[in-house]
C-alpha cells in the first residue's frame, strides 16, 4: 500500500465517519447565535466593557490585524457573522494572563460587524461590535 | 500494514515543513508583564474553497493552540477556520518567578507541533 498524505486523510475520515463520529464537520455548522449562546452560558449579555480593536477598512480580507481585550474576563471570543464560519477564536485564560488581550489576524469574508465577547470571571458577558469595510474579501474564510 | 506502522509514517508526514516561532523576553523582573508572540507555518486550508475541479478542499486547520508556564495554562484558544494563514496569537502574562514557556498547536490532521521558551526572572 501506498502512503500519501491524501491516502492518509481519507482513511482518516473514513474511520471516523465508521465510527459514528461527526469531527469537526458538525463543529463548520455552528450559527452566531449558537456561538453567542454556548459562550454566555444563559447569563445576560451588556454592552461595553470589550475592547476591539481593527481597522475600519480592511484592504485584505485574508489578512485582518484584530486585538481584544477585557481586564479580569476569563474568556474572549471573536465572532463574524457574515463569514461562513462565524466563530474565529476563544480564548481562555489562566491565572498568569493579566490585561486578558488577545492578538491575531483573521479572514474577513465580506463587510461586516465584527463582534468581540467577553466572559468576566463573574460569569457576566459583555460585548462590542465594529463595522469593518472589506475591500477584498477573504473568500472562502 | 499494522495501524502502528501507518500511525508513524503519518506522524512523519505531518511533521514536514511546519515551523513555530515564539518571541519573549529572555530575562524580566519578577511582577513585570511580559507580552508573548507566537506563529507558526501553516495553510490553514479553511474548507469553504474548491479546486479547480469543483471539488471542496477539506478543511485542514491549526484548531487549538496553548500556552503553559511551568504546567499552569496561561491561555487556550479554540480556533475556527477564521483564523488566516500562518496563525499569529499574542498575549500578555505577568511573570514571578523563572521557569520554560511551553506552547502547542493541535493540528486538524491529529499532529501536534510544540515549542518552549526560558525566561529568567530577576
Amino acid at each position: 500500500m501506498e502512503l500519501t498524505r491524501r491516502g492518509m486523510l481519507v482513511s482518516g475520515s473514513a474511520t471516523l465517519l465508521a465510527l459514528g463520529f461527526p469531527g469537526h464537520l458538525a463543529a463548520e455548522e455552528i450559527t452566531t447565535e449558537e456561538a453567542i449562546a454556548a459562550f454566555a452560558k444563559g447569563a445576560p449579555i451588556s454592552p461595553g466593557g470589550v475592547t476591539l480593536t481593527l481597522e475600519a477598512v480592511a484592504e485584505d480580507g485574508f489578512r485582518v490585524p484584530v486585538t481584544v481585550a477585557a481586564e479580569g474576563a476569563a474568556a474572549l471570543m471573536i465572532v463574524a457573522p457574515e463569514n461562513p464560519v462565524p466563530p474565529i477564536a476563544l480564548a481562555r485564560f489562566g491565572p498568569m494572563a493579566v490585561e486578558q488581550e488577545l492578538a491575531t489576524r483573521i479572514r474577513l469574508a465580506r463587510t461586516q460587524e465584527v463582534m468581540a465577547l467577553a466572559r468576566m470571571a463573574d460569569g457576566t458577558v459583555r460585548q462590542v461590535s465594529q463595522h469593518v469595510d472589506v475591500v477584498v474579501g477573504g473568500c472562502g474564510a | 500494514m499494522s495501524m502502528s506502522l501507518l500511525a508513524a509514517a503519518g506522524l512523519r508526514r505531518m511533521a514536514t515543513g511546519v515551523k513555530s516561532r515564539v518571541k519573549l523576553p529572555k530575562t524580566a523582573a519578577a511582577g513585570e508583564v511580559i507580552t508573548i508572540k507566537t506563529l507558526i507555518t501553516h495553510r490553514m486550508e479553511s474548507g469553504q474553497r474548491r479546486d479547480d475541479a469543483g471539488a471542496v478542499i477539506p478543511r485542514s486547520i491549526i484548531h487549538r493552540f496553548t500556552c503553559d508556564f511551568e504546567g499552569e495554562p496561561v491561555v487556550d484558544v479554540q480556533v475556527h477556520p477564521g483564523v488566516s494563514t500562518n496563525p499569529f496569537f499574542a498575549f500578555r502574562a505577568r511573570v514571578s518567578r523563572s521557569g520554560v514557556f511551553s506552547f502547542a498547536w493541535y493540528d486538524d490532521d491529529g499532529a501536534v507541533y510544540t515549542d518552549s521558551k526560558a525566561i529568567a526572572v530577576t
